[in-house]
């Protein structure tokens, strides 16, 4: 049985199993959004500082952690795939980085709606909202290298030891950033959530997260299922599913 | 054919010899990096207008950010030309260990692009009023900065080597992570000019070299390999 684990690291047997399970996360993904939101806009109780505006972090504080736990994911795929040259786990992560770069821009994004009204500036140096930018850079790194490496193997490999580089300097760069700012504090800016926060606040965000989660996992399964079926397009299997699937 | 602890160092020493006899022989190539950064630097007070308190605030800053793009411009040719006619290919075969060659390569890199900026900046630095003391400052923040710099850019010149748009790809690559040398740089002579202390910049400064020099070359040399495979 120690081997079992092994057999959907093949992308000929991974196929069939990603498309069974990605329309289940879809749905998961869909109920839990309607969930996370109703519970979030209708039932959690209005901030008493921050008004109906502080809503937005039921998508902001979500797509927030979604977007740097992707990154160590790929990180960790993208390890996986140069240490034991698995082909899956290089479609893994590069699977993984539009997903992780979309909620990386939707963060940023939420964050400015959200720091218009409460700050009074679409845009401020805050260490969080700069970690946060340089990491949309990280990604868009590794996705302009494998789209600028034609070979699909060097691209791979390339791109991942760049997550591995990335992944290393991520904590460097989030602290370092963190001290540039409290060496800068212009205008003292902090985020006075915490510990007061409402348990049903709490609940929605934990809810949206999951619903992000499965959203990820739905997309990349699906986006996975579309890179095998193009770099194995000579195979006999592929032949196969694609005459089964056009009859 | 000696194989012994001499012998690998002597090979790096090598690299370095031949790489400075070449940039030697294109002594233009050197110069239009340290003109590059002259004339950005100069590019600042036209912007941003000849009030002096204000340039000396944000010398620091843009001496700085100067040197990253200088640097990063130059990183094109550390391993191209090697690439082209094969050398590369010749180094990745030779029983010396690769990333002992990379570090050879990486320092001639540093003493033709980075020491030329660290010479020059105290001359910029005075256009822009910065003090004697901040002067000092900037100049070893610099020279421990810049090393930082090849090593770190090496290893985004191994990943792009021999790709279409290569220039514009190694920035996006290698700018987010020069990012804490440049705050750390920066902040020294920021803290020095308003009269702080630089200790922690450059002990961090610091930190940042030594585990550039343990793992960059390590980590060029394998990109190095997936990039000529």
């Amino acid at each position: 049985m120690a081997l079992n684990w092994f057999k959907y690291s093949s992308p000929a047997s991974f196929y069939p199993l990603a498309g069974r399970l990605a329309p289940w996360f879809g749905v998961a993904a869909a109920l839990l959004t309607l969930t996370g939101l109703y519970l979030g806009f209708f039932v959690a109780p209005t901030d008493y500082k921050q008004g109906e505006a502080y809503r937005i972090i039921f998508i902001h504080v979500p797509a927030a952690w979604m977007s740097m736990f992707i990154y160590l994911v790929m990180a960790f795929y993208a390890g996986l795939g140069l240490v034991f040259n698995t082909r899956l786990s290089a479609f893994m992560a590069r699977a993984l980085a539009p997903t992780g770069a979309l909620f990386t821009f939707i963060s940023l994004w939420t964050g400015a709606l959200w720091g218009k009204p409460m700050w009074g500036a679409w845009w401020v140096w805050d260490a969080r909202l700069t970690s946060e930018l340089i990491l949309l850079f990280l990604y868009l790194g590794f996705i302009s290298l494998q789209a600028a490496i034609e070979d699909p193997r060097r691209a791979a490999r390339a791109s991942g030891l760049l997550a591995l580089i990335g992944a290393v300097n991520v904590p460097i760069i989030y602290f370092s950033v963190q001290w540039w700012n409290t060496l800068h504090q212009g205008a003292s800016i902090s985020m006075s959530q915490g510990s007061a926060m409402a348990a049903t606040m709490l609940t929605a965000m934990l809810v949206m997260t999951l619903a992000f989660w499965m959203y990820t996992i739905a997309v990349v399964l699906t986006r996975v299922r579309c890179e095998i079926l193009e770099r194995e397009r000579h195979s006999e299997w592929v032949a196969e599913v694609a005459s089964r699937e056009t009859r | 054919m000696e194989m012994s602890g001499i012998g690998l160092l002597s090979g790096t020493r090598n690299i370095l010899a031949r790489d400075l006899t070449l940039a030697g022989r294109r002594i233009t190539d050197v110069l239009t990096t340290l003109f590059f950064f002259v004339i950005v630097v100069s590019l600042f007070p036209l912007g941003v207008g000849p009030e002096m308190n204000t340039l000396r605030m944000i010398a620091p800053g843009i001496l700085w950010v100067a040197a990253l793009l200088a640097t990063m411009l130059s990183l094109g040719r550390l391993f191209t030309a090697d690439y082209i006619d094969g050398t590369l290919e010749q180094m990745l075969l030779s029983p010396q260990p690769l990333s002992l060659i990379v570090l050879g390569k990486v320092a001639a890199h540093w003493l033709v692009t980075g020491a030329p900026l660290v010479l020059m900046s105290p001359l910029l630095g005075l256009q822009f009023g910065l003090g004697g003391a901040a002067l000092g400052v900037l100049m070893l923040t610099l020279l421990i900065g810049t090393p930082v710099l090849s090593l770190v850019g090496a290893m985004g010149a191994a990943l792009t080597l021999g790709l279409r748009g290569g220039g514009a790809l190694i920035s996006l690559l290698v700018l987010p992570l020069y990012i804490p040398v440049l705050i750390f740089g920066a902040g020294a002579v920021e803290a020095v000019a308003s009269g702080l202390e630089a200790g922690a910049h450059l002990s961090l400064l610091g930190a940042l070299l030594v585990l550039a020099l343990c793992f960059g070359p390590w980590v060029t040399a394998a990109a190095l390999r997936i990039s000529l495979e």
